[in-house]
């Protein structure tokens, strides 16, 4: 028997079988399972990986930017039964119970997370300058046996008699609040717990938030302009040579990043290496020495230094795979050196120019360690305050709400990037 | 067009060429000159190949006809204009390159029209001319196709028609067919003579495929190591090559190393190695006591021979293969055992076998003496 008249073998239900007679899907399942198994049981440790490290703090930072317990968690009784409060004139006389007792207890207690402390702190947050009201009125409460107790707490202080701490104290004790985002934008409630801007004094973040775009902005046009000669040099030298400049190149990871911007702390300063080199060449005065450090200038040299490579390696990647036959096509149909760049090889290098805009905006939105070293006060990007509220003034729910702007951010303009660019004309080399 | 014509005048007086390379040279790295003093002159309206193995300089020659190499020494005219200082935008040659350089990013029709707008042409004109364009090469219908969405095949096309779209009278190309199949490659052939023809362009095509350079050209410049070998039209090249390097690169070639012994006129007599003495043309020895390498083309050998033919051997059969139209006959002669010759099927029988010691002859004019 030969198999010339092979034919495509069917069940009833019409699926093509295979010459064992099997569904020809599911003898095709079975085969690819074991490949499918074994591809995940190589991506695991990355996927756990990704999960503990990524998936689960940035989970934590959005639950944090919008819940706060300190309220609820120090005062349990009062937090429910103020909720009933019209916000007229001053709480019911339970509801200052409540508050009384809750305070007391928690004085006693001082279970961590839950004292009064905490609550003052959160309180401080909303109405600046209430902590000491706090700490007093609970050391005084101690003495506070029996009611009336709204007349004995406003004995203590006169400000327990302003309806506006007890609006405050009843939005505290609610645990899921806006009112993270709303500072990290600059808004603030008033006593009337209506959303209003925030002083004027305290208005930090917005413009902050556009500075570190601004700045993020800049430092990628520049690290454009320096990059883009630089990669079509290294991309039409041989192989060797450009080689031996790409090590150059790369060197600066080599260093560590906390090296590279001390060094131009070093290069930067009054008394630094570039000034000395003005004064020294008659441009400038010994004693109207320029300030390069400290400030934006500083921050967006060492930046750019520090990102250059981001940009660099990309429009490498893709100018090496740009034949200089094309440009020859274009001169010799024509076209002026200008306009064969223009029309010919500027268009084909956008995508590494896509990617590498990309990667050194997005990088340099949430740089944290340059800005901090050589940025002075001028110079802090909105990583920096996010900093701050996580490590000085432990105003945790503040750094998360300022991180999740700051991702929601980043998120916008990779959508933006995505129609305008598309995601999939990118090279990341 | 033969051999003979007066090619690059030293002086630097004009003559009627079209194209003229004069005393060129050409290095790179300014210790080996790639090109070495090529004077070459094209006519008007002519086919010219330059035909030559790998790093022989040819695409370097090309270069510097289109300005994209400087000439190390020498000039370059195009219409008794010299050219060394003009960029290659103003030149006004088309060009085919070998990955035919298609524009990625741009649609077939914007891939032709690129030339006519940096000339400044007019939407509706150029759309005509881009049209007609397409149409000579049977691709009008791709025209709003990206060129990653074409054969090779017709990329190749449209690289031909990009390059003579704006209608330059010289045309460069630089092995524009080495990327396609033997089928489409001599489809191909014709079409671009045919083009050649109707358009009357000048073209100087590179090519390091002997037969293509035969069937296309006009003229032949061979090509080896940065020099013209030799510079003539395809029938001479073949029936008669100047010497030993021409000889073995077009064609098929047998050859056989001796002495000259006697000369007399435009024939010489010459001892082989082994012995024998054969009358063969005297093309490239001068004197007598000049080694020599005897040059034949394998369908000029005749088996069993006439007692009257001038050069006479014996052969033993090596190996006999049947190739359908001819059998390819290898044998040993005089100590070359990769001596081939083609017999003709005629469908007689012929009681060749393999080991048998044969006589094979041929006429002295077909045996070539050159330089060893
Ligand atoms: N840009 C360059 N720099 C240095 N040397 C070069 C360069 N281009 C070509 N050469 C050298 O010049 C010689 C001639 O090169 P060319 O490209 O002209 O050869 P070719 O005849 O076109 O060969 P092929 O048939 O392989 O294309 C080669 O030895 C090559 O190594
Ligand atoms: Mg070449």
């Amino acid at each position: 028997m030969t198999d010339v008249a092979f034919k495509d073998q069917m069940n009833e239900a019409g699926e093509l079988l295979t010459a064992d007679g099997v569904p020809l899907k599911q003898k095709l399942a079975i085969t690819t399972r074991r490949a499918r198994m074994r591809a995940l049981l190589l991506t695991a440790p990355l996927i756990i990986f990704l999960v503990v490290s990524f998936v689960i703090p940035i989970g934590q930072m959005l639950f944090r930017s919008v819940y706060n317990a300190a309220g609820s968690n120090v005062l349990p009784n009062f937090a429910v039964s103020i909720q009933d409060w019209d916000e007229q004139g001053l709480p019911t006389e339970q509801m200052f119970e409540d508050f009384v007792k809750d305070m007391q207890l928690a004085r006693k207690n001082r279970i961590t997370g839950k004292t009064v402390g905490n609550l003052a702190t959160r309180v401080n947050y909303e109405i600046p300058g209430t902590r000491s009201l706090f700490t007093k009125s609970s050391r005084k409460l101690s003495k506070v046996t029996e009611g009336p107790y709204k007349e004995a707490l406003i004995k203590i202080d006169k400000k327990w008699n302003d309806p506006g701490l007890w609006i405050a104290l009843k939005r505290v004790t609610k645990d899921i609040t806006p009112y993270f985002y709303l500072a990290a934008l600059d808004y603030k409630y008033d006593e009337k717990g209506d959303i209003v801007a925030a002083d004027e004094l305290y208005q930090i973040y917005v413009s902050n938030f556009w500075k570190t775009l601004r700045l993020s902005a800049t430092i990628t046009f520049i690290t454009i302009l320096l990059a883009y000669p630089v990669s079509y040099l290294l991309s039409t030298l041989p192989l060797r040579t450009s080689n031996m400049l790409m090590i150059l190149v790369l060197l600066p990871f080599w260093t560590s990043l906390l090296v590279r911007t001390t060094a131009w702390i070093a290069i930067l300063q009054t008394e630094g290496m570039a000034n000395d080199i003005l004064v020294f060449i008659g441009i400038i005065g010994d004693d109207n020495r320029v300030q390069m450090i400290y400030n934006q200038t500083g921050t967006i040299i060492a930046m750019v230094h520090i990102l250059l490579p981001f940009m660099i390696l990309p429009l490498f990647s893709v100018m090496k795979t740009i034949p200089p036959s094309y440009m020859r096509a274009a001169r010799s149909m024509g076209a002026t050196p200008f306009t064969a760049f223009r029309r010919i090889y500027l268009p084909q290098t956008l995508p590494g120019l896509a990617a590498g805009t990309l990667l050194v905006f997005i990088l340099a939105i949430g740089f944290y360690i340059t800005p901090a070293l050589v940025g002075g006060e001028d110079g802090l990007l909105i990583s920096n305050l996010i900093a701050y509220h996580i490590q000085k003034s432990l105003n945790w729910s503040l750094g998360a709400a300022l991180g999740t702007i700051l991702l929601i951010i980043v998120l916008v303009l990779y959508w933006l990037y995505n129609k305008l660019v598309g995601i999939d004309k990118l090279s990341f080399g | 067009m033969s051999g003979n014509q007066n090619n690059g005048s030293a002086d630097g007086s004009q003559n009627d060429a079209y194209v003229s390379f004069q005393r060129v040279q050409k290095s790179y790295d300014g210790e080996i000159l790639v090109v070495k003093d090529l004077n070459l002159d094209i006519a008007q309206g002519e086919f010219i190949t330059m035909l030559g193995p790998s790093g022989s300089g040819k695409t370097t020659c090309l270069m510097m006809l289109a300005g994209f190499e400087p000439a190390t020494n020498g000039e370059i005219f195009i219409g008794g204009r010299s050219i060394n200082h003009i960029p290659p935008h103003k030149r006004g040659i088309g060009m085919v390159f070998q990955n035919y350089a298609l524009f990625p990013h741009m649609s077939i029709g914007e891939n032709l029209a690129f030339p006519l707008e940096v000339r400044k042409m007019n939407k509706a004109d150029a759309e005509k001319q881009v049209k007609r364009a397409l149409d000579m090469v049977q691709m009008g219908d791709f025209i709003n196709r990206r060129p990653a969405q074409l054969s090779g095949g017709q990329q190749q096309r449209i690289a031909l028609s990009r390059a003579l779209v704006f209608e330059p009278e010289l045309v460069l190309m630089d092995e524009p067919l080495g990327a396609l199949d033997k089928q489409l490659r001599e489809h191909m052939q014709y079409e671009i003579k045919h083009i050649h023809e109707n358009l009357g362009v000048t073209v100087v095509y590179v090519t390091h495929d002997q037969s293509e350079a035969l069937t296309m050209s006009d003229r032949i410049a061979v090509f080896n190591d940065g020099v013209i070998q030799q510079l003539s039209s395809p029938d001479d090249l073949y029936e008669r090559p100047q010497n030993a390097f021409v000889a073995q690169f077009i064609g098929e070639n047998n050859k056989l190393s001796g002495t000259v012994t006697k000369i007399n006129g435009d024939t010489c007599t010459v001892k082989l190695d082994d012995g024998g003495v054969l009358e063969a043309d005297k093309v490239n020895v001068s004197a007598v006591g000049d080694r020599t390498l005897l040059s034949l083309r394998p369908e000029r050998v005749e088996i069993d021979p006439t007692s009257d033919m001038d050069d006479i051997l014996d052969a033993k059969i090596e190996e006999l293969i049947y190739l359908g139209d001819h059998i390819r006959v290898r044998m040993n002669v005089a100590g070359n055992d990769e001596f081939i010759a083609k017999v003709r099927n005629r469908g007689e029988k012929r009681d060749l076998k393999k080991g048998q010691t044969i006589k094979v002859g041929w006429s002295s004019s077909d045996c070539k003496a050159l330089d060893a």
